[in-house]
């Protein structure tokens, strides 16, 4: 079927059909905030061009997909699930060598998860039984927007959400190997929406990292609406990754909210390579002093495909530090986005925060839209920022090619090249690995489609480190 | 070996080289020299096959085949090799990777098994010590943050290693200590055999003096504008290239009022 044949209202909330009624099981609190969240929507519809931040990404072909579907009835488990656990298991491939927690359509499931050793008093479940077990230490996570969402994607996760993955770390609780949260999409009866929805609390002074792995069944689309949500209470040690490797049908929207308290620090890495349209946002709110976070991002994006990245660093305590690379490689037809916005807000004195943006463009067709920006309100700051789009540098292509590495495997050295930097902020070992296969697998092909010959024009062009700010370019720059 | 034959040659409507002839037999080290705004970094890069250069007329054979139909990689697999004026920084490629995939596309070309990592590095140590270069730069990136000595170092350091038969060095010698210069020559040395040749080209006499060469061109205008021994070296740099015919190639706009 195609997407492009369902009608989608003008108005895109008009009609929105959400399941309003909640769930028998929901704690009064969640019952409120699922109703409070789905008025939202309904009141403030879905974003559109004209939202700022949502200029360059189109939700409208999503929204064609409904998100009312069997698996809000509840959750599926094996016995009564419809997926075959045989080939699932087979998808996910090896692990990352510690806890492996594995999300299907939104939902746990435990028969595909594997527990291994956690510090005592950390608490690691799925969200639907902390829900009924430990809804105190959720209840704070669906009022962070209580004074308004900043879109429709964010409400539905609070009024639709029901599972997913809660890591509960007690105070100094260190936990060596990665969590990894594989979030699956499976092909269902038909196309459909889900929300998992991952809460990390990390305790004073504890220690943790946690791999979140995107990944799809190819063959019918899906929408993935995730949201992770991470409170880094003071001096713990977060360090947080996103893998996504959807199907090449599917959209998939996430956000990473991260609240950080007095000298915590939190990291961000991002590989985003599939999905038709993907759009990974990251909040981090430096709350606390002295507080440090690293956000890295390389997104490989394909003919076909779009990948938005919006990120907001919120400044909003004494001497605190964020550090941004986010890398793009952009071939055919893609299209990438960079919404890049640093805060420092009044009180902030002393911040040091940096952003960066470098694109490369691998044919002439392909379009990034780059806007990083900085707004201070406060005094005594280092703050720098600052973007870039280009091409393959003929210079270094032809000192290769003197060199004797034939032309194609030469630009594949001058790509893996310009990943390197962000790969290089990847923890060493079985997180970095994946990451680098994951990269040169799909770098393959836009190496081969290179070969067609789409890339004369590139060769013999000399704009190849054009500096850029908050504008668009394209690709084949006229000469 | 190599014969470049009424040799034209031009980057958009400007020619840069008119007609220049030279040959150079197997066995031989030649020199060319000649005033900046001659055309020999343009000779160099048409020789390895830069793409902006178009060549308008003329010939190029090198063991009697059509070099200018050959790609650049094909042109290094059959022994040519260009050492760069201006090396170029490759962000991100440890410079060991790149010396090894080069060394093993080179050798899949001329039809020899790929050398391994642990064998590499045996060899690549010894041609890094023969070019007193510092260790750590073989795990920095491609000539990234690398001095200017130290880059003409790695040339001449994958000269070593690449084998070339027909080495061209472009101004390699330029803005190098005199520890760096004697490298160069001492590599170039290494390479002499009656089977490989040599290109310098050079505006300097210096490096000439540690390398004598078997003969002297004067390029001019795009031109071979006179040839001859190692002697003719002394006497540029005892009179320079007044004399010559050093017309620039290249179209100046006329003075304002000079009634053109």
């Amino acid at each position: 079927m195609t997407l492009a044949a369902r009608t989608v209202s003008a108005h895109p909330s008009e009609g929105l059909q959400l399941p309003l009624a909640g769930w028998p099981s929901d704690p009064d609190w969640l019952a409120v905030a699922r109703r409070g969240a789905a008025a939202w929507v309904t009141a403030n519809g879905f974003p559109s061009a004209k939202h700022e931040d949502w200029r360059y990404t189109r939700i409208d072909p999503a929204l064609a997909i409904p998100f009312a579907t069997d698996t809000d009835t509840g959750r599926r488990t094996a016995t009564g699930g419809s997926w075959p656990d045989v080939s699932l298991r087979d998808l996910l491939g090896p692990g990352l060598g510690g806890i492996r927690l594995v999300v299907v359509d939104g939902h746990f499931a435990p028969e595909l998860s594997d527990h291994g050793y956690l510090p005592s008093g950390a608490r690691l479940d799925s969200l639907h039984d902390a829900l009924a077990v430990a809804p105190h230490r959720l209840e704070p996570l669906w009022s962070w927007h209580s004074n308004g969402y900043p879109h429709a994607l964010r409400a539905l996760s609070d009024a639709l959400a029901t599972d997913g993955i809660l890591i509960d770390l007690p105070t100094e609780a260190v936990v060596d190997d990665p969590i990894e949260i594989v979030l699956l999409t499976v092909p269902g009866r038909a196309p459909h929406w889900s929300h998992p929805r991952i809460v990390v609390l990390a305790g004073a002074g504890s220690k943790a990292t946690v791999v979140e792995t995107h990944l799809g069944v190819p063959g019918q689309p899906s929408v993935t609406n995730a949201l992770t949500q991470v409170v880094v209470d003071d001096g713990a040690q977060v360090a947080h990754y996103v893998i996504q490797d959807e199907n090449l049908d599917s959209f998939h929207f996430s956000s990473l909210d991260a609240h950080l308290g007095h000298s915590s620090r939190f990291s961000s890495r991002l590989l985003a390579v599939g999905g038709r349209i993907g759009r990974h946002e990251v909040h981090t709110v430096l709350h606390g002093e002295n507080a440090e976070v690293e956000l890295h991002g390389l997104f490989l994006t394909g003919s076909g495909q779009h990948h938005d990245n919006a990120i907001l660093v919120d400044h909003a305590a004494l001497g605190c530090r964020s550090h941004q690379i986010y890398k793009g490689v952009i071939d055919g037809d893609g299209h990438g986005v960079f919404n890049g916005h640093i805060v420092v807000r009044p009180g902030a004195v002393g911040t040091d925060a940096h952003q960066t943006n470098k694109n490369l463009l691998l044919s002439d067709r392909a379009e990034v839209d780059t806007r990083p920006r900085l707004e201070i309100f406060a005094d005594d700051v280092a703050c720098t920022h600052g973007a870039a789009v280009g091409q393959l540098d003929p210079d270094a292509l032809f000192y290769l090619r003197s060199r004797g590495v034939p032309h194609q495997e030469a630009r594949a050295l001058l790509v893996s090249g310009f990943v390197q930097e962000v790969l290089d902020c990847f923890a060493d070992g079985p997180i970095r690995q994946y990451a680098e296969r994951l990269v040169a697998a799909h770098l393959e092909p836009i190496m081969s489609a290179g070969r067609r010959g789409t890339d004369s024009a590139s060769d013999s062009d000399s704009d190849s480190a054009r500096d850029v700010s908050a504008s668009r370019s394209r690709g084949g720059t006229a000469k | 070996m190599l014969l470049i034959d009424d040799l034209h040659a031009s980057i958009g409507d400007t020619e840069i080289l008119s007609g220049l002839s030279l040959e150079v037999a197997a066995g031989e080290v030649h020199a060319v020299m000649g005033p900046n705004g001659s055309g020999k970094s343009t000779l160099a890069h048409v020789l390895a096959g830069r793409d902006p250069y178009q060549v308008t007329a003329g010939r190029v054979l090198y063991d009697g085949a059509d070099l200018l139909a050959m790609t650049p990689e094909e042109r290094a697999a059959a022994g040519v090799f260009l050492g760069f004026q201006h090396p170029v920084e490759i962000p991100g490629v440890a410079n060991m990777y790149f010396l090894r995939t080069a060394l093993n596309a080179l050798r899949r070309a001329r039809g020899l098994d790929e050398v391994g990592p642990v064998e590499f590095l045996a060899i690549a140590e010894e041609k890094r010590r023969l070019v007193e270069m510092d260790r750590m730069l073989m795990d920095r990136p491609v000539n990234d943050g690398f001095s200017g000595g130290e880059k003409k170092r790695n040339e001449i350091l994958q000269m070593l290693l690449f084998e070339p038969r027909l080495a061209i060095l472009d101004e390699t010698d330029s803005g190098l200590d005199i520890d760096a210069l004697r490298v160069v020559a001492a590599g170039v040395s290494s390479l002499r055999s009656p089977d490989t040749a040599a290109i310098l080209i050079t505006h300097h006499q210096r490096l000439l003096d540690h390398l004598v060469p078997d003969r002297v061109h004067v390029l001019a205008g795009g031109r071979i504008v006179r040839s001859g021994g190692p002697e003719l070296a002394a006497e540029l740099e005892a009179h320079g290239y007044a004399g010559f015919d050093t017309r620039c190639s290249r179209e100046l706009p006329a003075p304002i009022g000079s009634g053109r």
